[in-house]
């Protein structure tokens, strides 16, 4: 009987986007600066989403707001951020410019693997909003011994 | 009213040409308002992750420049899984069509937001002028 050897197990990775998804990233990180790679989804706000081992990262840049404008809820490994942005009107002037907008806004950030949402941390520095969420202990590579 | 509207995402206007950098990375056009009273100017520009030590405003002759550079936030083991927007220097010029008063320039930035006024030099200011009749 023939086997297959291509389909031993542990040849391929566990999500087969992965390895191009890995090489995607590997071909922009040589690009250097020729391509920046900027993907928007086109709901404010834009946001950043990066890992390291324990924990996933969300940043977003709200210039202006108060934690108090900031509604953020997580479910499961989903994330909703919503919140207004004000812009206080000032009286008796004139204009020049006004490129600064105000209004609300509402977002649902799915996060790649399970999050532990009871330790996520959220900080508002400078207009910029960091959201750290540890993740659940099997969202977290665990490294093998070999004996 | 303006307070009920949606916000839409607007892409960070990378500068075309700015004054020759010394430093790599993009460079960003900060949203800003700019309005005026009698007595200043008054411009506002959203410079997020901007720390206020970092933010640095020039007047000379009459051009307004306003920098404003940017520490890296990111934890080194990070690995980018979503880039929706980059993350840069602020750099913006103005040109000022009325005399100020360099001495009284305040600068405030709270929130990822600058706060600049500048007041206009006494020889700006409307003056009213009485006519004295005998």
């Amino acid at each position: 009987m023939m086997t297959n050897i291509f389909a031993l197990p542990g040849w391929g990775r566990s999500n087969p986007l992965a390895e191009t998804e890995r090489l995607r990233r590997e071909l922009d990180r040589l690009a250097g600066g020729l391509f920046r790679r900027v993907a928007q989804a086109g709901i404010f706000p834009a946001v950043n989403l990066t890992e390291d081992r324990d924990n996933y990262y969300i940043r977003a840049e709200l210039p202006g707001l108060d934690a108090a404008d900031l509604d953020i809820q997580a479910a499961g490994n989903t994330l909703s951020l919503s919140g207004e942005r004000k812009i206080s009107a000032e009286e008796n002037v004139k204009y020049h410019r006004r490129e600064r907008e105000a209004g609300r806004f509402s977002r649902i950030i799915h996060l790649p693997g399970a999050a532990d949402t009871e330790k996520i941390e959220a900080s508002l520095v400078n207009g910029i909003l960091s959201i750290s969420i540890p993740k659940s202990e099997a969202a977290k590579p665990r490294q093998i011994r070999v004996n | 009213m303006s307070e009920q509207k949606e916000l839409q995402v607007r892409e960070k206007q990378e500068v075309a040409s700015p004054a020759e950098q010394i430093r790599s990375g993009p460079v960003f056009t900060p949203a800003v308002d700019i309005f005026e009273n009698e007595k200043e100017i008054v411009l506002l520009a959203d410079i997020p992750g901007v720390k206020a030590e970092d933010v640095n405003i020039d007047l000379r002759e009459n051009i307004l420049t306003v920098t404003g550079d940017i520490a890296p936030f990111e934890g080194a083991g990070e690995q980018d899984l979503l880039t929706e927007y980059e993350v840069g220097k602020y750099y913006r010029q103005f040109t000022l069509s009325e005399v100020i008063d360099q001495s009284k320039i305040e600068a405030k930035s709270e929130k990822g937001v600058l706060r600049l006024t500048l007041p206009k030099a006494e020889k700006a200011l409307p003056r009213r002028i009485t006519v004295k009749s005998n």
